[in-house]
């Protein structure tokens, strides 16, 4: 009974590991390359020809001139190379002090601005790259960034809604703002 | 919880349902060799697949030999992944010079793939070469997958034949799962998916510049950004297809190259419970009794839906501890607000939620949001639904073959109940059967609560916890829920890359896999052998509604008893501290 077995065991993994492991990966690599070439390469932003970074993967910004993204718990903030969260449970101290240095920080970048920051300001994402805010985020941080930048504060909102991304059929998933491209599009005016 | 997480809400569970009878049609006949498009054009090669590999694909086998099969072919499997690992070095497709990985560490992984569990022990753009990604896990994903559906059918003919020895071919069961139903969706899935940013690639990392020069904590200046690349899509769709659920990347799919988009979202959340749902109605159609399938779904959806809704609650109320420092928690028109921590902006707290519920309902257990940052009660729940076993939706193939052991016990318990003969499709229930189906009902929880309670005497067990108080004992609690029901998500911060935790977690896994495949495969030979009793007066119908509410009962009493202690030590107590 074991015997029999032995020679259809091998060599059906064998086959199998053939299909599954290198021709359906590079069926979809294929069409992925051929159809999809930018996004299946990370869909990287090119700035005067040059990578400045992905769209998908956040970068970190803390000069008050830029809109800043979530926290990110990787070392160093947005190390694409090692993706991870705080894994903070609700009621660890840390993440409370986490939380009360980045509304500290928020306060000091613009101490006129009296609203309650907006949750996903204060707190990690879950891959520690998260490219986008919510849009009530960016909101909250338009009356800063136009003080800086010298601009009135619609065009840095009109920016804002140019960057953002609606729900799926108006539906599913959240609306949020990329802020790798806003930032872009900020420095655009100069 | 407000409109549009309800909304969201019924537009998935909507979807899923609508494609629960044509795939589910599909696969029956599938299994049955009935021509199905697909396997009529690939006919002549599964043939020559058979004929090399010297199958007769006409035999078929007693419950022994499809037990011996399957566990050498898994254990040929658990070997080559380990191999892979260690030597991965020398081997080519390695551009990043990913180092070989740890004996521990590749015992656990291996294991981990094998089982179907796909636990992750390690982060997957710093360890791994493309090559071992893609021929070991990749191939993993789906032989896992196909195991145990592979298992499920043969179950399923346990019911359908009359006195018969052999309950089909392991072979056949195996190559068919693969090559019909999971192969042709995961295609489907995987270039969509590279439609809406997942990457797959040879090429290596990618170096790019910042905009904003940032510093590290010694205060260093940092130029540039290494993005990860790799055959990513090709793993994810089968990933989230198979109810595997190892990332391709560290944080699974939290993270943007996995799940980048809100499209992406939601078809990697329909693809967890996609075919476990569909399974329920092929084993209807297959036993010719419909409405047991549709029964199975029901008592799986009685289950699910409070979960879900209970989890969506308590993560939109937010976490009182930042409620007072200036900081806005609440739905409006431009946020979801809720409990932000560990979660995505583009995801926020339906999605994170559904994802949670639906992962740990079936054994999928890849994640979109950090479970140990959950509230204690909504961590409660995906917790709590890994330890019911499995069985609501579950593994693909062992969800259901899961829970056909608990309507085995449910209709044995009802028969001494209301005194009648305790039969189950026309089958007889007796002794042999019901000590089977106990050893698949209580193994995991033995495996879960002893491998927890070894953890927290010993040091090593306790060196891993990241979070203070009760919340550090759920760690460890999730850690071996996950482990003994092969789900393999996990209440993260617990560093588990540690030679205890890699050895226990990796032993837990394979007997909670095996341990209650082969049972179940004695069950389909025993019930293969046996007459089928046609309908009479004195059968009781196990699709009813009173049947369904009683095995939904015999599920929660069982989960519910067996937990409650240990839940009580961990997330109520961090839910009364707070």
């Amino acid at each position: 009974m074991f015997t029999k077995q032995i020679r259809p065991a091998f060599f059906i993994f064998l086959i199998l590991t053939i299909i599954t492991g290198v021709i359906y990966p590079l069926v979809v690599t294929g069409i992925a390359q051929g159809l999809f070439s930018r996004q299946a390469n990370g869909s990287i932003i090119y700035k005067d020809g040059k990578p400045i970074g992905s769209r998908l993967i956040g970068q970190d910004f803390s000069d008050p001139k830029y809109f800043w993204g979530r926290i990110s718990a990787t070392t160093p903030p947005y190390n694409a190379a090692s993706s991870g969260g705080s894994n903070f449970g609700p009621l660890n101290p840390e993440l409370i002090d986490v939380v009360k240095a980045r509304v500290k920080a928020l306060k000091e970048a613009d101490p006129e601005n009296i609203n309650l920051v907006p949750v996903d300001l204060v707190t990690s994402s879950a891959s520690g790259l998260d490219p986008h805010i919510s849009l009530a985020a960016a909101f909250y941080q338009i009356p800063r960034v136009a003080r800086i930048r010298n601009m009135p504060p619609d065009e840095i909102k009109n920016a804002v809604m140019k960057c953002a991304s609606r729900r799926l059929l108006g539906l599913i998933g959240e609306p949020v703002v990329n802020v790798l491209e806003l930032n872009l599009e900020l420095d655009e005016f100069k | 919880m407000n409109w549009n997480n309800l909304v969201q809400v019924t537009i998935y569970l909507g979807i899923l349902l609508l494609c629960v009878k044509p795939l589910g049609i599909y696969m029956a006949k599938i299994y049955e060799g009935k021509p199905a498009g697909i396997n009529v054009w690939f006919a002549s090669f599964e043939k020559w697949i058979y004929k090399i590999s010297g199958v007769n694909p006409e035999t078929g086998m007693v419950w022994k030999e499809y037990a011996v099969a399957m566990m050498l072919f898994n254990i040929i499997g658990i070997f080559v992944v380990y191999i892979l690992q260690r030597v991965q070095a020398y081997l080519p497709l390695n551009p990043m010079r990913m180092p070989g990985v740890p004996f521990d560490l590749s015992f656990n992984t291996a294991i981990s793939f094998a089982t179907n569990t796909n636990w992750q022990a390690y982060g997957g753009e710093t360890t791994l070469s493309y090559l071992t990604q893609m021929v070991g896990l990749t191939v993993q994903n789906f032989v896992s997958a196909a195991t145990g559906m592979a298992i499920l059918v043969a179950l399923i003919r346990g019911f359908v034949q009359k006195q018969v020895e052999t309950i089909g071919n392991f072979w056949v069961d195996l190559v068919r799962s693969t090559l019909y139903i999971l192969i042709p969706l995961s295609l489907v899935l995987a270039v969509i998916l590279v439609t809406q940013g997942v990457v797959q690639t040879f090429k290596p990392y990618s170096e790019t510049s910042l905009l904003q020069i940032s510093k590290d904590k010694d205060g260093k200046d940092i130029f540039g950004q290494t993005i990860p690349l790799g055959p990513a899509a090709s793993q994810i769709a089968i990933k989230q297809l198979g109810t595997n659920g190892g990332g391709f990347f560290n944080v699974n799919s939290a993270h943007p190259f996995e799940n980048p988009t809100a499209l992406a979202n939601f078809l990697e959340m329909l693809s967890i419970l996609l075919i476990a749902a569909a399974l329920c109605y092929t084993f209807g159609y297959m036993v010719k009794d419909r409405r047991q399938g549709w029964a199975f779904i029901a008592a799986m959806m009685i289950i699910f839906v409070p979960c879900l809704l209970g989890i969506i609650a308590y993560e939109q109320k937010g976490n009182p501890k930042i409620l007072n420092l200036g900081v806005d928690q609440s739905a409006v028109v431009f946020q979801n607000g809720g409990n932000m921590e560990g979660k995505e902006a583009r995801l926020g707290i339906v999605n994170s939620s559904i994802w949670a519920a639906a992962t740990t309902a079936a054994s999928n257990g890849s994640v979109n949001s950090m479970h140990d940052s959950y509230m204690p009660l909504s961590g409660l729940i995906p917790m709590w639904l890994i330890q019911i076993g499995e069985v609501v939706f579950g593994g693909v193939g062992s969800g259901l073959y899961g829970m056909i052991m608990f309507a085995i016990v449910a209709v044995f318990i009802s028969g001494l109940m209301i005194g009648r003969t305790p039969e189950f499709l026309g089958k007889k229930i007796e002794a042999y059967e019901m000590k089977m189906a106990s050893i698949c009902i209580l193994i995991p929880p033995m495996l879960v609560l002893f491998g927890t309670a070894i953890a927290v005497v010993l040091p090593q067990g306790l060196a891993g916890i990241l979070n203070p108080g009760p919340h550090g004992f759920s760690e460890i609690l999730y850690a071996f829920s996950s482990a003994g029901n092969n789900n393999g998500s996990a209440f993260a911060g617990l560093n588990v890359n540690t030679i205890f935790y890699n050895l226990t977690l990796g032993i837990a896994m394979f007997f909670a896999r095996y341990w209650l495949a082969i049972p179940t495969l004695a069950i389909a030979g025993s019930l293969s052998k046996k007459k089928i009793i046609p309908v009479s007066q004195g059968t009781l119908p196990t699709h009813t509604p009173l049947f369904i509410v009683f095995l939904v009962m015999i599920v929660l009493i069982v989960g519910a008893l067996t937990f409650f202690p240990a839940l009580a030590l961990g997330p109520i107590v961090e839910h009364l501290m707070m």
